[in-house]
């Protein structure tokens, strides 16, 4: 009872990386309150969860099997959260801020009364003091997130209602096995207690899985641009530097608002995270839903024309001036001290 | 075959934006400063419903909002594009609302709306980002949802099928009706304002702004209802005052941080010609390129 549950993604039989990254986070946090981590598997192909979640330190994995579980669609998977939770009474529950998270997330919590943060960048256990009521609340969930146009960083709290509800981007948690040999204990549930036949009135007609043509999460140098780089055709000058140094291309929130580049090179709280050994910021003024994925880059360089661009303040070079002259001298030195 | 349709609309300041003083000295969001706007991706619902209006005519659209008395400025907006109506949820008693409390009062509004067979917003709104409030409605009306739909391809008698917009591909899905649609930016843009509909709706007010500019005795609100624009307070819609704004708000916020980074000792260059050779020299040495 009490317990800090992690809601599992599954495509194909395999556990979503940002499902791990939650585990490892839920392992830290269920350690801090004294607590253990449960698993909820819905779907289809569910033999190989059980190996691939244990080793995160899950004490308890739920298992639903039934074919019409998958492809995810709201209802029945919101029943199942719903039911269960009545039964279990998490204290913490966390869910990828992806589609399925964003679309089942905001559901179960409407059913329970509970409260959600969407997008946290960072989650942590503390106190909290309501003071008109001097009521102390002992380890409640931290959930931070930038807000406002990222103008300012908010810490939301539940103090009242149960479960804590809280969505997370992948790529901004860190995954790491807890223990290769953990073992928790397996419960499956008879699907027709926890849904009803009307929750499965949608029916998916068609389902196109394409994948991404982009894919910066991985790149380990990557070349940004923000608002400041002026034009969808000054973008390419971008494309050229990423050319040279076999890097990927992302974008600002500002930039991909104003149709520089797509949306799946926004970087950032409601984008991608990234870590890259570089980080090459061209006109980027740096508001912190950017920060927040990009801030754990190990070298950035900043090319801006303002001085007192935000982003200048975390980068280890701060190249003040156009990017149409900076970046030409970049690729031409480049060229021709490489081979 | 008609449909009554509902449009879920926030007036939201412009984040996008954001000048110098955005923000107040205290660190609260100075709302006053920044533009307020129709929210971009109810734009693109309020676009769905119209061309289900186009196809089906006889269909009507009532555009629906919560927010302080100036949010009765998107209603117009909505009503030059070819909405039918609108709603102003307005009550101090909403103010502080969180997600939850926002579904319930809007949930409680749709309610006292005559029967609805579509409900469509946007995503998501820009000034909070969090999509949870079409989800959250939906759960409370006891309805199925679309999320994350771009394009409406068929509306039939109790049924409907919307292609949505996946991370990595696209999905077709049917519903029974009534449904809860939330649109993607992706899907097509709004039309414009249309001229004869500004003339038309120019001068439609709610209640509040009559009293307020002292016009409520002009004969023209008795002559033409339409000129009227709805409005209901937490009494009208029959919601329970615990349930709404702060009160009914399970999250609430600890406490507000100003951003401010952890400063980095950066080297700053000019970006002269020595410097970028030197910088780029140093990059390929240490292997970080090349």
């Amino acid at each position: 009872m009490n317990n800090i549950f992690v809601y599992l993604e599954i495509e194909e039989g395999r556990v979503a990386d940002v499902s791990q990254e939650l585990l490892t986070k839920g392992r830290s946090l269920a350690a801090q309150v004294g607590c253990k981590l449960e698993a909820i598997a819905a779907g289809a192909q569910l033999d190989s969860v059980a190996e691939q979640v244990f080793p995160y330190g899950v004490d308890r994995l739920h298992i639903f099997r039934d074919p019409r579980l998958s492809p995810y669609t709201t209802l029945p998977h919101t029943s199942i959260l719903v039911e269960l939770f009545k039964q279990e009474h998490p204290q913490i529950c966390l869910m990828g801020a992806t589609i399925i998270g964003r679309d089942l997330g905001p559901r179960v919590s409407s059913a329970l009364g509970s409260g959600l943060t969407a997008d946290c960048t960072s989650l942590e256990i503390g106190d909290h003091e309501e003071k008109k009521e001097g009521k102390v609340y002992k380890n409640l969930l931290y959930q931070i997130r930038p807000a406002f146009g990222g103008n300012i960083v908010a810490w939301i709290v539940n103090p009242d209602h149960r479960p804590q509800m809280a969505t997370v981007r992948e790529g901004v948690m860190k995954k790491e096995i807890f223990d290769p040999h953990y073992r928790g204990e397996v419960i499956e549930h008879p699907v027709a207690d926890f849904v009803k036949e009307e929750d499965f009135a949608l029916s998916i007609i068609d389902r196109h899985i394409e994948k991404s043509k982009v894919n910066i999460k991985n790149s380990p140098i990557i070349v940004s641009g923000g608002y400041g780089v002026g034009s969808k055709e000054n973008f390419e000058l971008l494309y050229q530097l990423a050319n040279v140094l076999g890097a990927g291309v992302g974008a600002s929130r500002a930039a991909v608002d104003a149709g520089f580049a797509e949306h799946e090179r926004q970087i950032g709280q409601t984008g991608i995270t990234v870590r890259p050994k570089l980080y090459i910021a061209c006109g980027i003024s740096g508001q912190i839903q950017h920060i927040a994925g990009m801030q754990e880059s190990s070298l950035i360089i900043s090319i801006n024309n303002d001085p007192n661009a935000p982003i200048n303040a975390i980068a280890d070079y701060v190249i003040t001036g156009d990017i149409e002259t900076v970046i030409p001298k970049m690729i031409k030195y480049y060229r021709k001290n490489t081979k | 075959m008609s449909f009554n349709i509902i449009v879920l609309a926030k007036q939201v300041p412009d984040t996008r934006n954001v000048g110098k003083d955005a923000m107040k000295a205290d660190g609260t969001v100075n709302r006053a400063a920044l533009p307020a706007i129709f929210n971009p991706e109810d734009l693109n619902a309020l676009e769905q419903a119209l061309l289900i209006k186009d196809q089906h005519p006889g269909s009507r659209i009532t555009l629906l909002t919560m927010g302080p008395g100036r949010a009765a400025e998107i209603l117009r907006e909505g009503l030059f594009r070819g909405a039918d109506d609108g709603v102003l949820l307005t009550d101090r008693a909403f103010a502080g609302a969180d997600t939850l409390a926002t579904s319930y009062a809007l949930s409680m509004a749709v309610r006292r709306i005559r029967a609805y067979d579509i409900i469509l917003s946007g995503r998501q709104a820009i000034d909070g980002d969090t999509a949870q409030v079409g989800p959250q409605i939906a759960e409370k009306l006891g309805i199925p949802q679309i999320t994350y739909a771009e394009a409406i391809e068929r509306a039939e008698a109790g049924r409907i099928r919307v292609k949505r917009r996946l991370e990595n591909g696209v999905e077709t899905v049917e519903s029974p009706l009534p449904v809860l649609i939330t649109v993607n930016g992706s899907a097509a843009p709004c039309r414009p304002r249309n001229a004869k509909l500004l003339q038309k709706y120019k001068h439609a007010k709610t209640v509040t702004e009559r009293q307020v500019e002292h016009i409520d005795y002009i004969d023209i609100y008795s002559s033409r209802p339409y000129l009227n624009l709805t409005e209901w307070s937490v009494a009208d819609v029959d919601a329970d005052p615990q349930q709404c704004g702060l009160s009914g708000s399970p999250t609430k916020v600890k406490k507000i941080e100003n951003v401010s980074f952890q400063a980095k000792e950066s080297k700053l260059l000019t970006g002269s010609d020595a410097e970028i050779d030197e910088l780029m020299r140093e990059l390929i040495a240490n292997h970080t390129i090349g």
